[in-house]
C-alpha cells in the first residue's frame, strides 16, 4: 500500500452524530491547525435536524492557501456507526480511517488500500470518566488527542487552546485536558510510525484572522450604527442576530442606565420583520435584517413599497438550497433573481456579493451607507457556506475616524433655511436622488405623505399618466447613479491575449482561483473578474467584450448571475458559458478545472489544448 | 389628485394652549363617499389633538391599505404620514417608533386590513404593546374593492348585495384584551362626544391602545339588513360608561360619587374618570371585560366606551430595555466601537 504522505496539505473529515457535542471538539481541531500559521478552511455538512442524524465535519489544510472544498478525503474520523460503510468508502486509497474500535468493524469493511486505525474510545472514555453527560463530549475530545499524535501537532497548542476557551471555568478545563492525553498516549503506544501525513507550523498566516461570515456582518452592522432590527428565525442566517445581539451587549450598553442603544425586534414572520426595518428607517435610524431564500419571496411586497416610496433598507439573503424549503442546511448561490427584481411592476435592488468574512464586515457596513445615499433597499448576498462556517480571512478593517453617509436628509436648520419648494421626489441634483426629511424634525416644514401608491414630485396622490412616467424613468436615473457608487469588480488580467475570462463571485471565488492557478502550473494563463455589485459596472461588460471564451461560475441550476448579465448588459448568451455547482455543497476546484476541460475546448487555440493535454488534471 | 382646504377661515379662530387653531390638525380634503363614517372619525382625531395640546410636527400617522387607510392623508398635514401596504401598518409603526419613541404614533387601519390580512401583526404588536394608538375603522366590509363581507361582519348581517354573512365575526376587542392590549375602547363615528375622550385617553396612554370605531360604510352596508348600519348602531349600542378624560397639571372639579365611577391614573399623570351605569364593571380586570362584551352581545347590544385599561403593562421600549434617547438621534460617537477595539476583535480571532 502507498500511504498517502504529505505536510499542510490534506483533506479530513469528521463523521459524527449531530447533537452529540461533536461540533467544540471539531472546531478545536481546526483551530489548532490555524495557530500553528497554517491555512485551513472547515465546513460543517450537518442535517436539517437537531439531534440523531449524520453530520460531517470537513477539514482542509492547505499550505498554499488553497480554501475551497477540495474533494475527496484523506484521513476519515468515523464515530457514526449509521453511516460507516460509507465513510469506509469514501477514504482515498491510501488514505486513514479512525474509528472507535470498542465494536470491531463488521465483516464486510475489507479494504487493504488505506490504514485502519481503531481506537477504543467508548472504553477508553469509561474508565476515565464517570459523569454520562461528559461521557459523551470528551469521547469527541479523545480523538482530537488521536490526531494530535498521529498529525505530529504540539499537544501544547491544544491544552493552550483549552485553557483559553474555559478561562472562566478551569475546572472544566482538566477532564478536557485528560481527555486529550488520554487519546495521545493510546496512539502514541498503539501506532507509532502510522500516519505519514502531518502538520507542521508554518509562516503562512501571520495577521489573518479566522471567523465565520454571520458574525462579520453583524459586526459590521455595529459598526456601520445599525439600531433597528427586525428579524424571524430562519437558517442559516439566524446566527447573524445571534451574534448581533452579543456585540450589542458588549458594545451598545449605555454606561450610566445599562440600557440598550438598539433596538432588537423578533418578528412574527419575515412580513414583519422588513415591515420594522422599513418603519426604522423611514424615521431615519439604520435598520437591518437577516433572512434567507424564503423571507426573501414573503419580504418581497415590502421591497416593492421601499423601492417605489424610496426608503433605505439594509437585508443580508444567507442563501440556502433552494426552492422552497429545499436543503435548508445546505449552501447554494440561487436567490440572485429572486433579489435582484424582488417585487411586482418594475423593481431592481442592489446586490453586495462579499467572498470571505472581511468583506461580509466592510461590505455590510458599506451596505448601509448605500442604503441611505441611494434610498433604496440593498441586499448583501451571503450564503450558508460563508455565513456559517469559519474562514481564514484578512483582518477586518475600520478607518479610524469614518464618518456614516447618511444621504441627502434634510435636518431642520435646511429645512428652516429652505429658498425653493421642497418636494420629496423633486430631483434637484439630477442623479435621481431627492431629498427626505425625517418625522418631527421642523414645526411647519418638511411633512410629507408617504406611499406605494403613485406620487408626484410633492409627494402627492396621482394618476396622471405623465407624473407616473416621470417618477419611474427617475428612478432609472437612480439607478445609472447607483453604478456609480457600488463596490468595484476585482479583476485580475494573467493573459494579455484574453483568451479565457472567468466570471465568479460571493464563495465561488476560493474554488475559482485555485482552478486558475492549476491551470496556470499547467501553462495556461486564465483571467477571472469578480463581481462584487449589481448593477453591473462598466469594468463589467468591458472584460466580457475583451475575451474570446468566457465562463460563468455560480451554485444553482440556471445561471442565474449569467442571466442578469445578460439582461442588464446585453450580452449574447452565446458568449457566457456556465459551470454550475447545484448539489448544495461548496462548489470544489476540480469540479471548476473538469468543467473547463470538459467544456467545448475546440473553441480554445490549439497550442492551449495541448498544453492542457500534456499539463494533466487536477 | 388629493386638494387643500380652502384658506378662507374665521379671522379668530380660538388656539389652544400650544398655540395652535383647530386648522392647524386637519389634513387633505377628504375623497371619500359623501357621510362615510371615516370622515367623522377623521374629525374626532383632529378634535382630540387639538385639545389635547398635541404639536402637529410630533405625530406620526402610519396606515395600512383600504378606505380607513386613505383617512391620514385628511388629518394633521403638518404631520408625516405612511401610507404602506395591505396588513403592514402594525410593523411599519413597530420599526418607527423603535427608531423614536418621543413621537406619538397613529395607526390607522380598517377591518379587512385588520381582522383578515393583517391579524398576525395585529396580535403581535398587541403582545409587545407598542405605544402606538392604533384606530380601526370598522365597517364590516370592504369599501374599496365595492363591498364584500370582512372578516367582522356579524352572522347574518347582509350588505348591499343582500346575502346574509354565513360566517362568525371577529370580535377586535375582545381579541385585545386577551392578547395584552393595555387600552381597549369602542367607540361610534356617529357619537363623537363619546369618541374624542376615548382617543384622548389613547394618546396619553402608554403602550398600546386599541379603538375599535364602527364607522358605517354608507355605500355598501348601510342597508336595513346589515347590523354595521348607522340606524342598527344607534338602536343597538350600549354604553359601559361615560368618560372624563383629565390631562396632566389641569384640576378634578367635579365631584364624583363612590362606587359609580373608577379612577385611572395614566402614565403621564392624567386621569381617567369613568362614570359607570354598573358599578360591578371593572375596567382593569381582563376577565371582566371580556365577560362584559359577551354578555352585551347575547343580548344582541354592542357595548361601546372604554372596555379595558392596564397602565401599569411595559410598553415595548421597557420590555427591551432601549436607551431614553431616540436612537435615530445617536451618532457615530454613540454607536461605532472605534477601530482601536476592532483590532482587539481581530486579535482575538486569531
Amino acid at each position: 500500500m502507498n500511504k498517502i504522505e504529505r505536510i499542510n496539505d490534506f483533506v479530513i473529515r469528521f463523521c459524527n452524530v449531530n447533537g452529540s457535542g461533536s461540533a467544540s471538539a471539531n472546531n478545536l481541531f481546526a483551530k489548532a491547525v490555524f495557530r500553528l500559521g497554517v491555512p485551513v478552511s472547515p465546513k460543517n455538512i450537518f442535517p436539517s435536524n437537531i439531534q440523531g442524524l449524520p453530520t460531517w465535519y470537513e477539514v482542509r489544510v492547505n499550505e498554499e492557501g488553497f480554501l475551497g472544498r477540495r474533494g475527496g478525503i484523506d484521513i476519515t474520523v468515523a464515530v457514526n456507526r449509521q453511516t460507516l460503510f460509507g465513510d469506509y468508502q469514501d477514504v482515498l486509497p491510501g488514505g486513514y480511517f479512525i474509528y472507535d474500535s470498542t465494536k470491531p468493524l463488521p465483516e464486510n469493511f475489507r479494504r487493504d488500500d488505506i490504514s485502519e486505525i481503531g481506537i477504543p474510545l467508548t472504553t477508553l472514555c469509561n474508565e476515565a470518566f464517570s459523569n454520562p453527560k461528559l461521557r459523551q463530549l470528551l469521547k469527541n475530545i479523545i480523538y482530537v488527542g488521536v490526531l494530535s499524535f498521529l498529525l505530529d501537532i504540539d499537544l501544547s497548542i491544544l491544552t493552550g487552546s483549552i485553557q483559553k476557551q474555559f478561562k472562566k471555568k478551569p475546572k472544566l478545563a482538566e477532564p478536557n485536558i485528560k481527555a486529550l492525553e488520554i487519546g495521545f498516549s493510546y496512539t502514541r503506544d498503539h501506532y507509532p510510525d502510522t500516519c505519514k501525513i502531518s502538520v507542521r507550523k508554518s509562516d503562512k498566516l501571520t495577521n489573518e484572522i479566522m471567523m465565520d461570515g454571520n458574525s462579520a456582518f453583524a459586526l459590521g452592522a455595529v459598526y456601520a450604527g445599525a439600531t433597528v432590527t427586525g428579524w424571524y428565525p430562519i437558517t442559516p442566517s439566524t446566527s447573524i442576530i445571534e451574534a448581533f445581539e452579543k456585540y450589542t451587549n458588549t458594545y451598545r450598553i449605555e454606561e450610566d442606565t445599562g440600557k440598550k442603544k438598539v433596538a432588537i425586534i423578533q418578528a412574527e414572520d419575515e412580513l414583519a420583520a422588513i415591515g420594522i426595518v422599513i418603519g426604522g428607517s423611514w424615521n431615519g435610524a439604520r435598520a437591518f435584517t437577516a433572512t434567507s431564500g424564503p423571507g426573501i419571496s414573503l419580504m418581497s411586497e415590502l421591497l416593492g413599497l421601499a423601492y417605489f416610496a424610496e426608503i433605505p433598507a439594509v437585508l443580508v439573503d444567507v442563501q440556502r438550497t433552494g426552492p422552497s424549503t429545499g436543503m435548508p442546511t445546505r449552501t447554494q448561490q440561487s436567490d440572485l433573481l429572486a433579489c435582484a427584481y424582488a417585487s411586482h411592476g418594475d423593481t431592481k435592488n442592489i446586490l453586495l456579493f462579499p467572498c470571505d468574512p472581511r468583506e461580509c464586515f466592510e461590505l455590510g457596513a458599506d451596505a448601509f451607507d448605500l442604503a441611505e445615499r441611494l434610498q433604496t433597499p440593498v441586499i448583501v448576498m451571503s450564503d450558508l457556506d460563508l455565513g456559517m462556517n469559519d474562514h481564514v480571512s484578512a483582518p477586518m478593517q475600520w478607518e479610524s475616524g469614518r464618518k456614516y453617509d447618511r444621504g441627502k436628509v434634510l435636518s431642520a436648520d435646511d429645512l428652516e433655511n429652505l429658498k425653493e419648494k421642497w418636494g420629496r421626489y423633486l430631483d434637484v441634483d439630477g442623479d435621481g436622488i431627492c431629498y427626505r426629511t425625517v418625522p418631527g424634525s421642523h414645526p411647519t416644514k418638511g411633512a410629507y405623505f408617504t406611499r406605494g401608491t403613485s406620487h408626484n414630485q410633492y409627494a402627492a396622490y396621482t394618476e396622471e399618466s405623465s407624473e407616473y412616467e416621470a417618477n419611474m424613468k427617475r428612478l432609472l436615473v437612480k439607478w445609472q447613479t447607483a453604478r456609480t457608487l457600488m463596490p468595484s469588480p476585482r479583476i485580475k488580467i494573467r493573459d494579455p491575449e484574453y483568451t479565457i475570462g472567468l466570471i465568479f463571485y460571493g464563495t465561488s471565488t476560493h474554488a475559482a482561483y485555485e482552478s486558475i492557478s492549476r491551470f496556470s502550473r499547467d501553462g495556461l494563463e486564465i483571467n477571472s473578474l469578480r463581481v462584487r455589485a449589481f448593477p453591473f459596472q462598466d469594468e463589467v461588460i468591458e472584460f466580457i467584450n475583451q475575451h474570446k471564451i468566457l465562463f460563468v461560475i455560480e451554485q444553482n441550476r440556471d445561471g442565474q448571475l449569467r442571466t442578469l448579465l445578460i439582461n442588464e448588459c446585453e450580452i449574447d448568451p452565446a458568449r457566457l458559458q456556465s459551470i454550475l455547482n447545484i448539489d448544495g455543497l461548496p462548489i470544489a476546484a476540480s469540479f471548476i478545472t473538469d468543467a473547463i476541460h470538459g467544456s467545448n475546448l475546440t473553441t480554445i487555440p490549439e497550442s492551449l489544448q495541448k498544453q492542457n493535454k500534456t499539463g494533466g488534471k487536477q | 389628485m388629493s386638494h387643500a382646504h380652502p384658506n378662507f377661515r374665521h379671522p379668530k379662530q380660538p388656539e389652544n394652549d400650544a398655540g395652535y387653531t383647530r386648522r392647524d390638525y386637519e389634513g387633505a380634503i377628504s375623497t371619500l363617499c359623501a357621510g362615510c363614517g371615516h370622515d367623522s372619525t377623521t374629525n374626532a382625531i383632529i378634535q382630540a389633538c387639538f385639545e389635547l395640546n398635541v404639536e402637529p410636527h410630533r405625530v406620526v400617522k402610519i396606515s395600512g391599505i383600504g378606505c380607513s387607510s386613505k383617512t391620514p392623508a385628511y388629518f394633521l398635514s403638518r404631520s408625516h404620514g405612511f401610507n404602506s401596504v395591505h396588513g403592514r401598518m402594525p410593523s411599519i409603526a413597530t420599526g418607527a417608533n423603535m427608531a423614536n419613541r418621543d413621537l406619538l404614533y397613529i395607526g390607522i387601519s380598517g377591518d379587512g386590513d385588520t381582522a383578515s390580512i393583517g391579524m398576525g401583526q395585529f396580535a403581535h404588536a398587541l403582545r409587545r404593546n407598542l405605544n402606538l394608538n392604533y384606530i380601526c375603522m370598522n365597517n364590516g366590509c370592504y369599501g374599496l374593492t365595492k363591498g364584500q363581507d370582512s372578516a367582522t361582519a356579524d352572522r347574518g348581517s347582509a350588505s348591499k348585495k343582500g346575502i346574509p354573512n354565513p360566517y362568525e365575526s371577529i370580535d377586535l376587542c375582545e381579541l385585545a384584551i386577551e392578547l395584552g392590549a393595555s387600552y381597549v375602547a369602542r367607540g361610534f363615528s356617529g357619537d363623537k362626544k363619546q369618541l374624542v375622550p376615548l382617543l384622548k385617553g389613547a394618546m396619553a396612554h402608554n403602550g398600546l391602545a386599541f379603538i375599535d370605531v364602527i364607522s358605517p360604510c354608507v355605500t355598501f352596508n348601510n342597508t336595513a339588513s346589515s347590523t354595521k348600519s348607522y340606524h342598527y348602531v344607534r338602536e343597538h349600542i350600549e354604553t359601559t360608561n361615560t368618560f372624563d378624560f383629565v390631562p396632566l397639571q389641569q384640576e378634578i372639579l367635579t365631584h364624583y360619587d363612590e362606587g359609580t365611577s373608577q379612577e385611572v391614573t395614566m402614565h403621564d399623570g392624567s386621569i381617567i374618570h369613568l362614570h359607570k351605569v354598573d358599578s360591578s364593571k371593572d375596567l382593569t380586570s381582563r376577565q371582566k371585560a371580556v365577560n362584559n362584551l359577551e354578555k352585551e352581545k347575547e343580548k344582541g347590544r354592542f357595548l361601546t366606551g372604554l372596555l379595558y385599561v392596564n397602565p401599569q403593562i411595559e410598553e415595548t421600549h421597557d420590555l427591551i430595555n432601549s436607551t431614553l434617547y431616540p436612537l435615530n438621534t445617536l451618532t457615530e460617537e454613540d454607536l461605532c466601537p472605534g477601530s482601536e477595539i476592532l483590532d482587539r476583535i481581530n486579535s482575538a480571532l486569531r
